[in-house]
Order: structure tokens, then C-alpha cells, then sequence
């Protein structure tokens, strides 16, 4: 019996090693064949100044990934640059300026904390300009809602349906489902301030959120909720923005005392010192980079409803607007 | 009654059983009422963005730390080399099997080398059932379309694992041998085990910055305590008269521990073995969000776009490997057990024979897979990963489209009927009359040193400014622990009459522990919504496999002589459970209560990310926003302080009742 259990498998295993060999006379070696020239990614092209290693922060959302693919996919087929994607959460890569291990940060929103620390503070890190993508910060109602009860979207109004917003979290007022907590919100004090029968309840993540708003369109559910825009979710379900008192500069100073809408986010991109001053292509190409929401929109669609990869994606779109590309390239 | 309500804790020690019960009973009355008169005060309440002194000295506190990175001796040479040291490992293991790597575009040993290696090591150090299922097992990675990250993660595992159990188990029996080594390591290991990865994420990547030796680390500071806790237990096991034997014919310390202790103690620690390399692959999708390559990447990504398909395919695959390492590590450490009671009988020759021609055959197996491409390359056509992911899309939108109303429904009667009541209560006591309620439970159900332990632990609470935050994530994790038990009893009796049930079962509870929760959250919020239900389900999802496995070997332990006698005596199955199985493995349901606990414990910070706010939801914020890291910190802490306090009350408690039930008979 011990003998057979060892002994069985081992007949088994030279058949099949022999059988293996000969078959494997015709096969393909490792490392020849078309795909076996070794492409070499840091010959610059037309000779430029040669390009090197860029490290891209991806931070988990379909937009920045977009934005993060078609500036790769620019800057390894038209700059000759080996572009490495670390997928970090923001702080994290932030963090990356300091430890240098990040190169760019290519959609940032808003953070003041961290520019403050990393580009005053340790100044290891530089602003870059704007992606030319607008962020739009609210609190939103699914599409129903706003069709049926077409003043809803009035602050003014909420506490007239807040009856309708009650669920078992929100202990009997109206639910404010806030959402992913890596955005900075006013909520509570805004519900405080603004003196609405409303109880901030926290889905603690994007896909919370997205679930359920996408639930309430569904079951025509009431659903009032923290979103914000550009999103690719927005493509499937339009949510409608709920209007706050308007937002005017400096209204949001105090945290506690804010009652006013959100500002409207320019969407930056944020580099290292060191890769700003490398001279490298790739930062004139990070800092010439912009397109507008539509085109952020259009990527984050292939990707999240066409189900490309970032790569194809960007690789589809970069394709279908030369122009656009051409204008980040850097001159001469 | 012979002692009357006793003033000190020393007095309750002599109160039977029953009159506790009763005791606990006033003081829970007494509680609601005083509730109904005081409720609003006193509650500690603090805002999502607020932040106490605390909060902002500990902001200060490593902000100095983030400064003094580059110019402290400390990180210069300690930690950098340690850091280079991991980042080789994981590069030399990825180079071998996952990465283009010395100038080839493949790895230097492709699939069917890999498949081999496996098997033959299952195949030697376990047995034939254990090889076939590793071949099934690593087939079923690039089947599923996922081969090079299926080895990324496998190669960020081995590392961490080799190194948890290089450190688990010299600590485990340093810790098994030496008193006072055990009770100052004890702590520490409920920290480590209990305090969210997230809180200490971030700081991770300024220490070992960016890349496999932060996750390494951060995977290790959570797999190495069970191979400790484990090898210690294994240790101290041994019998007192074996020591004692070998002491009398003159054996040093060092031949006792070498020749007695570590022989006797080995079938223990493969089973620290075990509980290291599942741990490990629990931290795989959040060490993704510090860049550590493999499956959890595939599994964060597709949550990016709610893609629960995706999703579950990479979360399979993390099943798969946890099934298959499990399997082995098991199937090596039931070999050592047998080949140590039966001594050596097989025929040394035969044996090397066989080692020498699986040998053989594996390093020809290498050898072509590192020469041809079709080896090397998993077939890109026999990928079946689409078909499981439309599958399992198709059967969660049919899942939301016709549970949703009932599972609405539940989730309502959950909340109002239990949550909230109980909730409220919590929230709304004053903070000092939930202290009051605490330690005088503390000092009906156990003794002065957990009172004590009690009342610090509450002191810190308190102090760490989270009080309400606190005792909103304490209800749905008794809640969340009281499911788990039902679960636990209910199946683990079931199992643990069963064979056969046992076999079914177990793989669907090593899925429960191993699968991401990131894989399963988006279908269960489509179904229970973002609310604490969802976060109590998740809990569950994970925490009851270990109540049911635990209670089931209880069940399983008890003496077959006393099952026999009691069906001689003509008791009917369910008496035969509830009077004799349950009862007699009270042990064992203790320590899945406990063990639940704990293990709940873990998912708050999950549960904080689908809408149970409090602890869990501060710790992500924390771990997401600079100015909130603090409180993060501190949330961290809340939710050690909270599962130290819970497990001694529990333990001291179940020992109790395990000392009076066996006094009583």
C-alpha cells in the first residue's frame, strides 16, 4: 500500500514527462519569436531628450484612472518614458512625494491639508495646473424624485419631504447618506446650520453610495445623498443636484458656523519637485495636460460600462483626438 | 441565597450559579429604569469632523514623526535594511513565478512548473488526496484567467507567512516556556489582532515606503500572533510528568525544550501554521491600497466600477489558494501525528525511490516550462474567468431584483425591533451608568482582576473621546456576536454530529473566512442597503465559520462512552444535544463566543465602509484624510480597548462556569 502510493504517481509522472518532451519539440522558446526583441522603453523618439522612468500615482476611482492612463499611454508611445502605475490611496501617495517613490499625482481635489504640508511645508511637492476638469460637490436626489416633486431640488423645501427620507438609520428624521469619507464634507454642520430636519448617516464608501442611489432609481425609492461630479456612475443614473444656498468665497471658512453650498473644484495635478525639475518630457507633458469632463466621462464610460481595460481605453481615445494630444507634447 | 448581596468581589466569588443569573438580571432592570429617567445626559457626543485635544496632539505627534524620517539613525539603518531585505525577498519569489524577469518576458518557472512544484510538495509532505487537489487548485488560477496574479499574491504570502512563522513561532516558544514573557506578550498579540490594518497603513509606507515590504509588514503585524498564541498553547500543553521524566534522567533546559517539548508540540504548531497562512490571506485586498501586486488589486479595481463579477472571480481565486494551502498544511501536520504514534515503519528505500522519481519528474516539468512558451504561458483560451463572471452577475441581479423586498423587510425588523431599542440604550445612558452597568457585570460574572482590567478599559474609552462612537459600534457588535453564536451552535451541532455534513460544509466556511468581504459588500448593499444590518451580515459572513468550526469540534470531543450511555437510557436526539453534546462541550462554545467576538471585532472597520458609521467609519476616515488622523488613531484604539475589555469579561466568566459546572458533579 505505501509502496503504490508514492510508486503509482511516479509511472504516472515520467509517462506524462515523456509524453511532454515529445510533444514539446515543435514548441516556441521562451524569449524568441515576434515578441522576443526586447522593447526598449527608454530610447527617446526623434531624438529628444530622453524620457526615463515616470511613477504615476493611481488613486481608486474610475476618473483618475482615465486621466492616469491616457497621460501614460502619451508618455510611453510619443515620449518613450517607462511609466510605472502605483495604485495608492491619496494619502498615501502624497506621501510618496516625500519618500520619492511618487512622481505625479494627476487629479487632484482640493486637499489643502496635504498641499499644505508637502508643497509649503516639506516642499517636495509643486502644483502643476489643472486637468481642466471641474469638480462638482452636492447633494443629489435620484432623477424620479426631482420629476415628481420638481421643487425638491430647492434647499428650501427639503424639510417638506423629510418624511419621505426616513429609513431605520436616521432615527426618525429625514437620512443624509454621506458618503466616501476621503471627501471632505460639511454636511453635519450644514444640516445643523442650515436647520434641517436631517440626520447625516455615513455609507462610508463610494460603492455605498452608488448602490444605493442606484437602488432608489430603480425601486423609485427617496434617496438624498452626498455625490459629486465627474463620475461615471452620473452616465448610468443622472442625478439631480439639490441647490444650497450659493457658495461665495470664503463661506465655508469655519467649519462649525458653514452654511453654503460647495465650491466648485478645480481639479489639479499635483508633481514632484524632483520630476519638475528633472526637465523630463513627461512632466511638460503632465503640466501641458487638460481636457474637459466630457472627455474624462468618455474614458471613465469605456472603462466602466465597456469594460476595457485603463489601457485600451486610453489607448481608444488618445487614437480618436490627436489634436488634443498633440497640444500637451512638449515644444521642441 | 447564603450570601447576601456581598459588598466586595471576593464576597460573589461563593454565589452559586442560578443566583447570578439573577443578580445580572437586576442589574440589567436596573439599568433600563434609571435609563428612562437620565437618558440624553451625560453622552459624550462628538461630531463626524470634530476632533478633541487628543486627537489633534496625537496629528502633531506623527507629523514630528513624518519629518524626522530622513535624518533619524533609526530609519537610516534599522528599518531601511530591513526594507531592502523584503523588497528582495518578494522580487527574488515574483521573479521566480510571476514577473518578467533576468531579460525574459516570462518568469523563470512558468505554469506548469509552478503546478508541479505544488503538487510535488503536497505530494510529499502530504498525501495523494491533498497533490490532486493542489493540481486542481493552481490549474483553476489560470483557468480563471487570473495565473500571474494568482502568483503575485501567492509570492507576497510565502514571504510573509516564511517570515510570521520564522518570528511567530521562536517568539511562540520563547512565549511557551517563560510565564512572564506569555503575560507580557498577551497584550500585545490582542492589539495586533484587533487593531484595524487601516490605522496603521499609511504610517506603514513612511517606514518600508512603497512596494512589497510595507505590505509584507503590514501582512505579518496580522498573521504572525496566531502562529505565536498557537506555538506557545502547543508548548505548555505538554505534559507536566513527560518534563518531569526527562528532567530525571538529566536532560538540560535546552534538550528538554529540543528533544520533549518541540517534538511533543509539533502537531500544534501546524495548526499555527494553518491559522497564519489564512490570516495572511485575509490582509490580500487591503494591502492593494498600498500597491502590493496581485489578486487584490483585480478585486479593488472592480470594485472602482461595482463589477461584483470581477470581483468574485479574483475573490475565488483567493479562496482556491486558501483551500489548497489549508488543505495541505493540514494533511502534512495529521502525517506528522501518525508518523510520531506509529514510529517509522515504511521502508526507508522504497520511500527514497519514490521521493527521487517525483523529484525527477518535477525538475523536468521546470525545466520545460522554463523553455517553451506553451509551459510557460498559461493558454489564454482556456479562460474561463468571463462565464464566471457573467454568472455571477446574473444571479446577483437576480438576487436584488427578488430578495430585495424580504431581505428589506429583515432588515427592518433587525433594526427596529433589536438595533435600535438597544442602541438607544447604549447611546443615551450617561456614560457613567454604562461604566456602572460594566463592572458590575464584570464583578457577578468574574473576578477582581478583570473588574480592574474593566474599569481602565473604560477610563481609557472615556479618555480617547469616542465614548458614543464606542458604544454605537458595542451594539451591533453584540448583536452581530449573538447571530454569530446561534449560527455557531446551530451548525456546529450539526456538523459535529456529522461526518459527512462536516465535509460538505467546511469548504463553504473556509470561503466565508478567506473571500474578500470587499468581494460580497456591493451585493449585500444591494440587498440590506448601506445600514448597519449590511455591516452586522458581513460580520457574520466572516466571524461565524470560526464559531461553527470550534463548536463543532466540541461537539465532536465529547466522549463517545457518555453519547452511548445516554442513548442506552432512551433519550431522543434532541435531548441527547441539549442535554448531554451541548452541555459537555461548554468549553468549546465558550471559546466561540469568544473567538466571534474577536473575529466581529475585526469587521468593524468593514463595516464602517457600508454605512455602520461610529469606530469603523472614523478609522477609514482617518486612514483618508490627514487632519482626521488622530482620531482615526484613537478610533483604532476604541476598538482594542473594546475587544480586550469583552473577551476577559467572557473568558473569566466562561471559566467560571466551567469550574461550577465541574464542582457541581
Amino acid at each position: 500500500m505505501t509502496v503504490s502510493r508514492i510508486g503509482r504517481p511516479r509511472t504516472l509522472a515520467l509517462l506524462f514527462a515523456t509524453g511532454l518532451l515529445v510533444s514539446a519539440c515543435g514548441g516556441a522558446k521562451v524569449g524568441e519569436g515576434s515578441d522576443g526583441t526586447a522593447t526598449s522603453a527608454t530610447s527617446g523618439t526623434d531624438g529628444k531628450k530622453p524620457c526615463g522612468a515616470v511613477n504615476i500615482a493611481i488613486n481608486p476611482w474610475v476618473g483618475y484612472e482615465a486621466t492616469a492612463a491616457v497621460i501614460a499611454q502619451v508618455a510611453e508611445k510619443e515620449l518613450g518614458c517607462a511609466v510605472t502605475k502605483k495604485d495608492l490611496k491619496e494619502e498615501v501617495a502624497w506621501q510618496g512625494f516625500a519618500t520619492g517613490q511618487v512622481d505625479a499625482i494627476v487629479e487632484n481635489w482640493a486637499h489643502d491639508d496635504l498641499k499644505k504640508k508637502y508643497i509649503e511645508e516639506q516642499k517636495v511637492a509643486v502644483a502643476a495646473g489643472s486637468t481642466g476638469n471641474k469638480g462638482v460637490i452636492g447633494w443629489y436626489v435620484p432623477p424620479w424624485m426631482a420629476e415628481k416633486y420638481p421643487d425638491i431640488t430647492d434647499w428650501k423645501n427639503l424639510n417638506k419631504y423629510a418624511e419621505l427620507f426616513k429609513t431605520s438609520e436616521s432615527g426618525g428624521k429625514g437620512q443624509l447618506l454621506d458618503g466616501d469619507p476621503s471627501f471632505v464634507t460639511n454636511d453635519a454642520a450644514l444640516v445643523k446650520n442650515l436647520k434641517l430636519d436631517y440626520k447625516v448617516v455615513y455609507a462610508g464608501s463610494e460603492a455605498a453610495l452608488i448602490t444605493e442611489f442606484r437602488k432608489a432609481e430603480k425601486e423609485k425609492k427617496a434617496l438624498l445623498g452626498y455625490f459629486y461630479e465627474p463620475q461615471w456612475f452620473l452616465a448610468e443614473v443622472k442625478l439631480v443636484k439639490v441647490d444650497l444656498p450659493e457658495y461665495t468665497e470664503g463661506c465655508d471658512a469655519d467649519a462649525e458656523k458653514v452654511a453654503c453650498d460647495y465650491p466648485l473644484y478645480d481639479l489639479d495635478k499635483i508633481v514632484s519637485k524632483k520630476f519638475a525639475d528633472s526637465g523630463s518630457p513627461a512632466y511638460e507633458l503632465v503640466k501641458n495636460f487638460s481636457w474637459t469632463n466630457e472627455d474624462q466621462n468618455l474614458v471613465a464610460k469605456y472603462i466602466s460600462e465597456d469594460k476595457m481595460t485603463a489601457e485600451e481605453a486610453a489607448e481608444k481615445w488618445v487614437g480618436d483626438n490627436p489634436d488634443k494630444v498633440k497640444a500637451w507634447l512638449p515644444t521642441g | 441565597m447564603t450570601a447576601t448581596p456581598a459588598s466586595t468581589a471576593g464576597g460573589l466569588r461563593r454565589l452559586p450559579g442560578w443566583s447570578r443569573r439573577y443578580l445580572l438580571t437586576a442589574v440589567v432592570a436596573a439599568w433600563v429604569l434609571i435609563w428612562v429617567f437620565v437618558q440624553g445626559r451625560d453622552t459624550f457626543q462628538l461630531g463626524g469632523a470634530e476632533l478633541t485635544p487628543l486627537h489633534l496632539r496625537i496629528n502633531e505627534a506623527s507629523e514630528v514623526i513624518d519629518n524626522g524620517r530622513n535624518d533619524n539613525p533609526f530609519f537610516l539603518y534599522f528599518v531601511n535594511y530591513i526594507r531592502l531585505f523584503l523588497d528582495e525577498a518578494v522580487t527574488f519569489v515574483q521573479a521566480l513565478i510571476s514577473r518578467p524577469s533576468f531579460g525574459r518576458p516570462l518568469p523563470v518557472i512558468g505554469w506548469l512548473g509552478v503546478v508541479t512544484v505544488a503538487t510535488a510538495v503536497a505530494l510529499l509532505w502530504g498525501n495523494l488526496r491533498v497533490a490532486v487537489l493542489t493540481v486542481a487548485g493552481f490549474a483553476s488560477f489560470g483557468l480563471l484567467g487570473l495565473w500571474e496574479e494568482s502568483m503575485d499574491t501567492l509570492a507576497l504570502t510565502l514571504a510573509a507567512v516564511v517570515i510570521s512563522l520564522l518570528i511567530g513561532i521562536s517568539l511562540g516558544v520563547w512565549a511557551g516556556v517563560n510565564d512572564r514573557f506569555n503575560r507580557l506578550v498577551t497584550p500585545v498579540l490582542d492589539f495586533m489582532q484587533t487593531m484595524p490594518t487601516f490605522v496603521y497603513l499609511a504610517p506603514l509606507t513612511l517606514f518600508f515606503l512603497i512596494g512589497p515590504a510595507s505590505a509584507t509588514v503590514a501582512t505579518v503585524i496580522y498573521a504572525a500572533p496566531p502562529a505565536i498564541r498557537i506555538t506557545a498553547h502547543g508548548i505548555r500543553e505538554v505534559h507536566p510528568a513527560t518534563l518531569e521524566a526527562g528532567a530525571s534522567l538529566g536532560s538540560t533546559a535546552w534538550q528538554l525544550l529540543s528533544k520533549v517539548r518541540l517534538p511533543l508540540a509539533k502537531r500544534t504548531i501546524v495548526v499555527g501554521v494553518n491559522q497564519t497562512i489564512m490570516a495572511a490571506l485575509c490582509m490580500v485586498t487591503i494591502a492593494a491600497l498600498i500597491d502590493a501586486p496581485g489578486l487584490g488589486k483585480t478585486v479593488i479595481k472592480a470594485l472602482e466600477t461595482l463589477d461584483v463579477g470581477s470581483a468574485f472571480n479574483a475573490g475565488l481565486a483567493i479562496v482556491i489558494m486558501a483551500i489548497v494551502l489549508d488543505r495541505v498544511t493540514s494533511a502534512a501536520g495529521r502525517r506528522v501525528e501518525t508518523r510520531y504514534r506509529a514510529g517509522r515503519s515504511r521502508g526507508p528505500g522504497r520511500r527514497r525511490a519514490g521521493i527521487g522519481a517525483v523529484l525527477a519528474g518535477t525538475g523536468v516539468l521546470v525545466y520545460l516550462s522554463h523553455t517553451y512558451v506553451w509551459a510557460a504561458e498559461f493558454p489564454s483560451e482556456a479562460n474561463l474567468g468571463p462565464y464566471v463572471r457573467r454568472g455571477v452577475d446574473a444571479a446577483t441581479l437576480w438576487a436584488q431584483d427578488n430578495l430585495a423586498a424580504y431581505t428589506g423587510a429583515f432588515k427592518n425588523a433587525v433594526s427596529y425591533g433589536l438595533l435600535n431599542p438597544f442602541e438607544a440604550l447604549l447611546t443615551d445612558s450617561p456614560w457613567w451608568l454604562i461604566a456602572a452597568v460594566l463592572v458590575v457585570s464584570a464583578a457577578i460574572l468574574a473576578n477582581v482582576r478583570v473588574v480592574l482590567v474593566t474599569v481602565a478599559c473604560l477610563a481609557l474609552l472615556v479618555a480617547l473621546g469616542l465614548w458614543q462612537d464606542s458604544m454605537v459600534t458595542l451594539a451591533s457588535t453584540l448583536v452581530a456576536t449573538v447571530l454569530v453564536m446561534v449560527l455557531g451552535v446551530a451548525f456546529g451541532v450539526w456538523m459535529g454530529r456529522s461526518d459527512r455534513v462536516d465535509q460538505l460544509v467546511r469548504p463553504v466556511l473556509d470561503a466565508g473566512q478567506t473571500m474578500p468581504p470587499f468581494v460580497y459588500l456591493v451585493p449585500i448593499l444591494g440587498l440590506f442597503g448601506a445600514t448597519r444590518v449590511t455591516a452586522i451580515i458581513a460580520a457574520v459572513v466572516y466571524a461565524a465559520p470560526v464559531a461553527i468550526k470550534l463548536t463543532a469540534d466540541g461537539i465532536r470531543g465529547v466522549s463517545p462512552s457518555a453519547v452511548e450511555a445516554a442513548t442506552a437510557a432512551g433519550s431522543n436526539t434532541w435531548q441527547l444535544i441539549t442535554k448531554v453534546q451541548l452541555p459537555m462541550a461548554r468549553s468549546a462554545v465558550t471559546l466561540a463566543a469568544s473567538q466571534g467576538l474577536i473575529y466581529v471585532l475585526a469587521m468593524v472597520v468593514v463595516g464602517g465602509l457600508v454605512g455602520a458609521g461610529a469606530l469603523g467609519y472614523d478609522v477609514v476616515a482617518g486612514f483618508s484624510q490627514l487632519q482626521l488622523r488622530g482620531k482615526g488613531l484613537a478610533a483604532g484604539v476604541a476598538i482594542v480597548v473594546l475587544g480586550i475589555m469583552l473577551e476577559r469579561i467572557t473568558r473569566a466568566a466562561a471559566r467560571r462556569a466551567d469550574a461550577e459546572a465541574h464542582g457541581a458533579r
